[in-house]
């Protein structure tokens, strides 16, 4: 059974602390929703989760299943089960999508018995469909000038070949259109699993209409101010973030700001 | 005022050599004209790099006399050729050709393909023709020290209207520092003929560093078609010296695919003389530098023809202390009208020790034509190793596939499958995976 745990999280970038003590519990099954005005720290709880060399860890503890995440590399914590559909994914000229996805998942195979090119090609060909992607973004560079919807869509594919356990979606949303946004959500839906647990990270609440979260948390300078059910999801989109921000008496939301 | 050079070679002992060996006496006074003129001229002028500093006194002892050829390939090139009863192959050792085959239907259709002195014999009235007309003897020392020394090397000719489907191949394997390691390629495509030429060039490990001392020359007459792939894998005690030309004209066109893959020192030109009009040339160059090799590799195009097209494109991958000085010169002449030129460079490096430039130079004398460089020298780009580890995939293997990525243009534009899947396996190998 899927368990993750944030405690305490902090973590700085370039000397400025940006996460300011994260809490989190996320089991397999759920879903839960990050909300929050831009800059309060939402891609940096991503980053650091996966471990962005960027950023540095100063303060809390992550673990998976009871394993301490923060002593692994990115690598390893991608092998142990945690995935990032990034908001700004990386294009990787020279390299096709279809070759890097193998080598993604030969990655968690021992040596001898990876995947039959054949079996390889079966599934992503059917996943790609699912996606409704053409058959040709397997022959292409590793997102080389793909549209930002394109992106989007790679990186769920890049979810449903790698099938991990604890899956961070950091604004998946943004940049689809209607039809994308469905198709997209269609898959994340696919992929809920008892045994597999969801962070998405969104600004909208039409996301959240397609993939239903369990908790909804408010990120605001570096913290999780308030957490609640999808009520309060649709709450912020109906009123936006001023409410938050008295009740608990914010001016300024981004972070290196203090209440 | 010159400086009297000490040269790697004595006139007579040339003489005398070429004499023995039986060679005409236009052939023995070209090589001695070649010891005189590598009296007068000075070394060639790199780019940023100083090759007067470079040890290139053993140039090795001219061969007497011509070893039978075994007709037995070599264990050590085995492995490297797919010998069929079709096949066409020359593999020469320490210059002496060690096996050669050329298939009876090609013979038929009057295709030439020997070891170079044999055509001096047989073909004589042929090979003066076009010799060093190319790369000429007088250019610099080194192509002077090359016309008094070559040994070795090949003559392919395909005359008017015939077409080859199956590549040629040639192999050059250097086992001794004392025999010279100096081959020379002479290819003469007819009109509106076609060709494909491979070869690939190795040596041994040696106590004292050799020379070889490389001339290529194609000549491509109207419409015909030339693909040239070459792969050089030279160990480290070997300093490569090779200059490779083309001289294309009207409708002709040259493909230059070079695996710079050796283990010591380079100097390589390869230039493309578009005399003709609607005349191309299409270049591709993948290199791997380590340890603390220097190269100097220089891709060129010359326009003359009207309507003329060429295409470079140099990507290398320096390790270690390895230094790279990439030069790309588009030279378009006054007349080349509707001339297109096009060039890249791109350097990757994997160590902060390592070190590689890329000039890319565009000289245009005409108003009307097309003309266009890029280059860029860069790190591997972390964010790229993050992204693809965040996925699962190790680092080492996260910097294989940006590493490969990097060669891939030119990796995967190579018309010849096996070539591609050999400098797979060289880049691999260079790169000590
Ligand atoms: N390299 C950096 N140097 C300095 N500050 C940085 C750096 N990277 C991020 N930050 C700052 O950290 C804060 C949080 O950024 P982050 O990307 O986590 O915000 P976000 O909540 O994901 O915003 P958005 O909704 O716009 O995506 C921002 O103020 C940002 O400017
Ligand atoms: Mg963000």
């Amino acid at each position: 059974m899927t368990k993750f745990v944030v405690e305490g999280l902090k973590a700085t970038i370039e000397g400025k602390e940006i996460l300011k003590g994260i809490d989190l519990e996320i089991k397999g099954g759920e879903i839960h929703a990050i909300m929050g005005p831009n800059g309060t720290g939402k891609s940096t709880l991503a980053s650091a989760l996966m471990g962005h060399p960027k950023y540095e860890v100063t303060d809390g503890s992550v673990s998976m299943n009871g394993e301490d995440v923060l002593e692994m590399s990115v690598d390893e914590r991608a092998r142990a089960g945690l995935f990032l559909a990034m908001q700004y994914p990386s294009e990787i000229a020279g390299v096709t999508n279809s070759d890097f996805l193998r080598s993604a998942i030969n990655a968690r195979r021992e040596e001898g018995n990876e995947i039959s090119l054949i079996k390889f090609i079966r599934q992503m060909e059917g996943k790609m469909k699912e996606l409704e992607m053409n058959p040709e973004f397997a022959h292409r560079y590793l997102n080389e000038g793909f549209s930002g919807g394109e992106k989007k869509r790679n990186e769920i594919l890049q979810m449903m070949m790698i099938e991990p356990k604890l899956v961070i979606l950091d604004e998946v949303d943004s940049g689809l259109d209607i039809d994308a946004l469905r198709i997209v959500a269609n898959g994340v839906n696919s992929m809920r699993d008892e045994d597999r647990g969801f962070l998405i990270i969104t600004h909208y609440q039409r996301l959240l209409n397609y993939i239903k979260p369990d908790v909804v948390h408010v990120m605001m300078q570096g913290r999780i101010v308030k957490s609640g059910g999808p009520e309060l999801a649709e709450r912020l989109e109906r009123d936006g973030y001023d409410w938050v921000k008295e009740e608990l008496g914010i001016t300024d939301e981004t972070v290196g700001q203090e209440a | 005022m010159t400086t009297q050079i000490v040269l790697p070679v004595e006139l007579d002992a040339v003489r005398q050599t070429s004499v023995n060996n039986g060679e005409p006496a236009w052939l023995t006074e070209s090589r001695a004209n070649g010891v005189k003129l590598a009296q007068e001229l000075e070394l060639p002028r790199l780019e940023k790099m100083k090759i007067e500093r470079w040890d290139l006194s053993n140039f090795g002892q001219l061969r007497e006399g011509y070893a039978a050829s075994a007709q037995q390939l070599p264990d050590s090139v085995a492995s490297l050729v797919d010998l069929k009863e079709h096949s066409n192959l020359i593999v020469q050792v320490n210059s002496s050709t060690q096996f050669a085959q050329l298939s009876p239907e090609l013979a038929a259709k009057g295709v030439i393909f020997t070891d170079l002195e044999t055509a001096v014999r047989e073909h004589g009235d042929l090979v003066q023709r076009y010799l060093h007309q190319a790369v000429k003897s007088d250019e610099n020392r080194l192509t002077a020290l090359h016309s008094a020394l070559w040994s070795g090397g090949i003559f392919l000719y395909v005359p008017r209207n015939v077409e080859i489907e199956i590549p040629l191949q040639s192999i050059f394997v250097q086992e001794d520092d004392k025999t010279t390691f100096a081959p020379h390629i002479l290819i003469v495509a007819e009109a509106n003929s076609r060709v494909t030429y491979v070869d690939n060039y190795f040596s041994a490990q040696f106590d004292k560093t050799i020379v070889h001392s490389g001339v290529a020359e194609v000549f491509v007459q109207a419409g015909a078609k030339v693909q040239f792939a070459t792969v050089h894998n030279l160990g480290s005690s070997t300093t490569d010296l090779s200059y490779r030309r083309g001289i294309v004209e009207n409708d002709g066109s040259i493909e230059w695919i070079i695996g710079e893959m050796n283990f010591g020192d380079v100097m390589s030109e390869t230039l493309s003389i578009l005399k003709g009009n609607g005349s191309l040339s299409d270049m591709k160059v993948i290199a791997v530098g380590s340890g603390s090799q220097k190269l100097n590799y220089t891709t060129k195009a010359v326009h003359f023809g009207k309507s003329s097209e060429s295409q470079m494109i140099t990507r290398a991958v320096m390790r270690e202390q390895s230094t790279a000085i990439i030069n790309g010169i588009t030279k378009i002449e006054k007349g080349a009208t509707k001339a297109n030129g096009e060039q890249t460079e791109k350097v990757l490096m994997l160590s902060p020790k390592a070190r590689g430039d890329a000039n890319p130079i565009l000289l245009i004398d005409e108003d009307d034509v097309k003309a266009g460089h890029a280059a860029s020298v860069g790190q591997v780009n972390q964010e790229q190793i993050y992204y693809l580890m965040s996925r699962g995939i190790t680092r080492e293997q996260a910097e294989r596939l940006v590493i490969y990525g990097f060669l891939a243009p030119v990796v995967t534009e190579i018309p010849l499958e096996p070539l591609q899947q050999q400098l797979q396996g060289l880049v691999e190998r260079k790169l000590g995976q």
